[in-house]
C-alpha cells in the first residue's frame, strides 16, 4: 500500500475516532461510572439522529437541532433513570441481569418504533456543507468529517472538564466510587446518578446529530454502535472520561485502515473484533481504574 | 419416576399427534406456521440452558441460529447430505461455537458476556457476507430432495421433523435441570463465587451448558434452508432472533422447562396471527413492550404469575378451614 493511501488513511481514521469518542461518551458516563447495563445508548444515539432529520425537515441545520434536543433529551434521561431506579435499584439491590434485559427491550422498540414511523429507507442531512471538501495540498477532506471532528472534540472535552472541575462533575465521579460515603457526606445519590444520567442521554442528541452529519442515517444502526461504542469505553477503562478520546481515535484509525486495505465489508467488524479482543486481553483498558 | 413416565409418555404423544395431523389436517399453511412455532420452542428452550439455569444472558442467539442454518446449507451444497445429519452437523458445529462462548465466561460476567456474544454474532454476520461459497450477501438457493414416504408434501415432513427436535430440546432442558448439572448451574447463577468456594465445578458446568445451549439452537436453525428454499445472511442472522429467543423464556418464566415452552407457544402463536391480520413490524414492537413488561413487572414470568396465584389460593382455603 503507497505511503501517501496510508497518511490519508490515518488522518481519516483520527477524525472518524473523535467522532467515535462523542458517540461514545455518554456511555462512558451511564456505564463507565454508574455502572447501569445502558445497551440502548446507542439506539437512542440513532433516535437522537432521527429527531434531528425530523427537525431538518422544518428547514432546521443538524448542528442547531442537535442543540436544540439536548434539553429534551436531557429530561428523557431523567425519566428513563428514574424509572429504573424506581424499578431495580430501589430494593437496593443493582439492576443486573434484569436491568439488562430491560434496556435490550428498550433498544429493541426503539429501533422498531423508528422503522414504523420513518421505515427502513436511509435518510441523509441537508445543510450547504454536507457535499463539499477542502483541499490540503493532495489531499480533500470532506467538511462533514472536519465539523463531526470539531463538535466531537468540544464535546468530549467539555465534558470532561465538567466532570473534573464543577461541583456535580465530582459527585457524579464520587458516587461511582462510592455513594455511602456521598450520602454521608450530604449529597443525594440517586439525585446525582439520575443527573449524570440525564447529561449522558443528553450527549446522544448532539452525538445523534453528529451521526446525521457523518453519513446516511437507517433505524438498524443502532446495532453497529453497540459494537463501536462499547469498544470505546471499554478499552478507554471503564468511567475513564479522558481515555475515552484515545480509545475512540485507536477505534477509527483501525476502522479506516481495514476500510483502505480490506475493503468495506469488513468494516463492521472491526468494532466488534477489537471489542472482544480487549474484554479477552485486557478488561481493564488503557486507562482502567 | 411417575414423572419420568409421564413426561416421556406425553412426549411420545406429542409426536404422534404431530404425525397423524399431517394426514387429518388439509390446509397446508397450518404446517407452514407451525413449523415456526416449534422452532421457536427448540430456540428458547436451547437459550434458556444458559440464560435461565445459568444466568448468563445471550443477546447473539441469531448468530447459532445462523450457524445451524449455514452448516445445513453449506454440506447439502457439497454432498447432498441426508436432513438428519445435516441437523447432526450443525448441533455440533453450534455446540462447538457454544463451548467457544463458554470458555468466555472464564472472564467475562453480566453485561460483557452478553456484549461478547453480540460481537461475536456481528461479527460471523459479516464473514458470512463475504463467503462466496453460500452466495456471500446475496445468499442462495437450495432445493429441498425428495420427500420421504408417507408425507404428501416436504412441509409436512420439516414439520414432524421441528416436532421431533422440539420434543428432543424439551427432554434435554428438562434433563439438565432436574440432575446434578442444574443443580451446579442454580448454585453459580445464585452466586458464582459461593459455589467455587463450594466446589462446584463452575467453569465445567458453564462451558456444558454453553455447548448444550449453542448445540440446541444451533439445531433449530438447521431446517431453515429446506424451509424456505433459500438462504441469505440478513434474514437469519436478524436481531429478531436474538430478541425472541431472550423474550420467550422471560415471558414464559426462566427457572423451569416448561417456561420457555409457554413463551414460545404464546408469541409463535400470536406471533404468526398478528403478522397476518395486522403487520409484521407491529407485532415485533409487541414483543419489545411485552419483554419489557415482563422484566419489571413479574420477573418469574408466567410460570411465576400461575405457581404464586396457585400457591395463595391454597393458603386462603387453609385459612378458611
Amino acid at each position: 500500500m503507497p505511503a501517501e493511501l496510508i497518511f490519508e488513511a490515518l488522518i481519516a481514521g483520527v477524525l472518524l475516532g473523535c467522532f467515535y469518542a462523542a458517540v461514545s461518551v455518554g456511555l462512558s458516563v451511564a456505564f463507565g461510572l454508574l455502572d447501569i447495563p445502558h445497551i440502548a445508548h446507542p439506539a437512542l444515539l440513532v433516535l437522537g439522529a432521527y429527531c434531528v432529520w425530523w427537525l431538518g425537515g422544518f428547514g432546521v441545520d443538524p448542528l442547531v437541532a442537535g442543540v436544540l434536543l439536548v434539553p429534551v433529551f436531557f429530561a428523557l434521561g431523567l425519566a428513563i433513570y428514574r424509572f429504573y431506579h424506581y424499578v431495580f435499584e430501589a430494593d437496593g439491590g443493582e439492576g443486573g441481569l434484569r436491568g439488562l434485559a430491560f434496556f435490550f427491550g428498550v433498544a429493541f422498540v426503539v429501533e422498531v418504533a423508528l422503522i414504523l414511523t420513518f421505515g427502513v429507507d436511509q435518510r441523509m442531512a441537508q445543510a450547504d456543507y454536507i457535499g463539499t471538501g477542502i483541499s490540503f495540498g493532495d489531499m480533500r477532506m470532506p467538511v462533514r468529517m472536519l465539523i463531526a471532528f470539531a463538535v466531537a472534540l468540544i464535546l468530549t472535552l467539555a465534558l470532561t472538564q465538567f466532570l473534573s472541575r464543577t461541583f456535580t462533575g465530582r459527585a457524579i465521579r464520587a458516587v461511582a466510587q462510592d455513594s455511602t460515603a456521598l450520602a454521608l457526606m450530604g449529597a443525594d445519590p440517586v439525585r446525582i446518578k439520575q443527573w449524570a444520567f440525564g447529561i449522558a442521554t443528553a450527549s446522544s442528541a448532539l452525538a445523534g446529530a453528529l451521526l446525521l452529519i457523518v453519513g446516511p442515517i437507517e433505524p438498524g444502526l443502532g446495532r453497529l454502535y453497540i459494537g463501536r461504542a462499547f469498544c470505546v469505553v471499554v478499552l478507554a477503562g471503564l468511567g475513564s472520561i479522558h481515555g475515552t478520546l484515545a480509545a475512540g481515535i485507536i477505534l477509527g484509525v483501525a476502522e479506516s485502515l481495514v476500510l483502505t486495505s480490506v475493503g468495506i465489508s469488513w468494516a463492521p467488524a472491526v468494532g466488534f473484533g477489537l471489542l472482544l479482543l480487549v474484554l479477552t486481553v485486557r478488561p481493564s483498558g488503557l486507562f482502567g481504574r | 419416576m411417575r414423572n419420568h413416565i409421564a413426561f416421556y409418555t406425553g412426549g411420545l404423544a406429542l409426536l404422534c399427534a404431530a404425525v397423524v395431523a399431517t394426514y387429518v389436517i388439509d390446509n397446508e399453511y397450518v404446517f407452514f406456521a407451525g413449523y415456526v412455532v416449534l422452532q421457536f420452542v427448540v430456540l428458547a428452550t436451547g437459550w434458556n440452558v444458559m440464560g435461565g439455569y445459568a444466568g448468563y444472558i445471550n443477546f447473539g442467539s441469531a448468530a447459532f441460529f445462523a450457524v445451524g442454518a449455514y452448516t445445513a446449507a453449506a454440506l447439502f451444497k457439497a454432498t447432498e447430505l441426508p436432513l438428519g445429519l445435516q441437523i447432526l452437523a450443525a448441533a455440533v458445529i453450534a455446540g462447538a461455537l457454544g463451548f467457544v462462548v463458554g470458555v468466555l465466561t472464564l472472564r467475562l460476567r453480566g453485561i460483557f458476556f452478553a456484549i461478547a456474544t453480540v460481537a461475536i454474532a456481528v461479527i460471523l454476520e459479516t464473514v458470512v457476507l463475504n463467503w462466496s461459497y453460500v452466495g456471500g450477501a446475496r445468499g442462495m438457493t437450495v432445493l429441498p430432495s425428495d420427500t420421504p414416504y408417507g408425507f404428501s408434501s416436504y412441509m409436512r415432513w420439516l414439520f414432524v421433523v421441528m416436532a421431533l427436535l422440539a420434543v428432543v430440546a424439551v427432554a434435554v432442558a428438562r434433563y439438565v435441570e432436574t440432575s446434578w448439572i442444574g443443580r451446579g448451574l442454580r448454585a453459580l447463577r445464585d452466586d458464582e463465587t459461593a459455589a467455587e468456594s463450594l466446589g462446584v465445578p463452575t467453569l465445567r458446568l458453564k462451558t456444558l451448558a454453553a455447548t448444550i445451549s449453542g448445540a440446541l439452537m444451533g439445531m433449530a436453525g438447521a431446517p431453515y434452508a429446506m424451509y424456505l428454499s433459500f438462504i441469505e445472511p440478513t434474514s437469519v442472522f436478524n436481531l429478531n432472533y436474538s430478541v425472541l429467543a431472550l423474550a420467550m423464556p422471560v415471558i414464559g418464566g426462566t427457572a423451569t422447562w416448561a417456561g420457555p415452552v409457554i413463551g414460545a407457544l404464546l408469541l409463535g402463536t400470536s406471533e404468526q396471527i398478528l403478522t397476518v391480520t395486522i403487520s409484521s413490524e407491529l407485532n415485533v414492537l409487541m414483543v419489545g413492550l411485552v419483554l419489557i413488561v415482563f422484566v419489571v413487572a413479574a420477573p418469574q414470568g408466567i410460570v411465576g404469575l400461575t405457581r404464586g396465584l396457585w400457591q395463595r389460593s391454597i393458603q386462603r382455603r387453609r385459612a378458611q378451614q
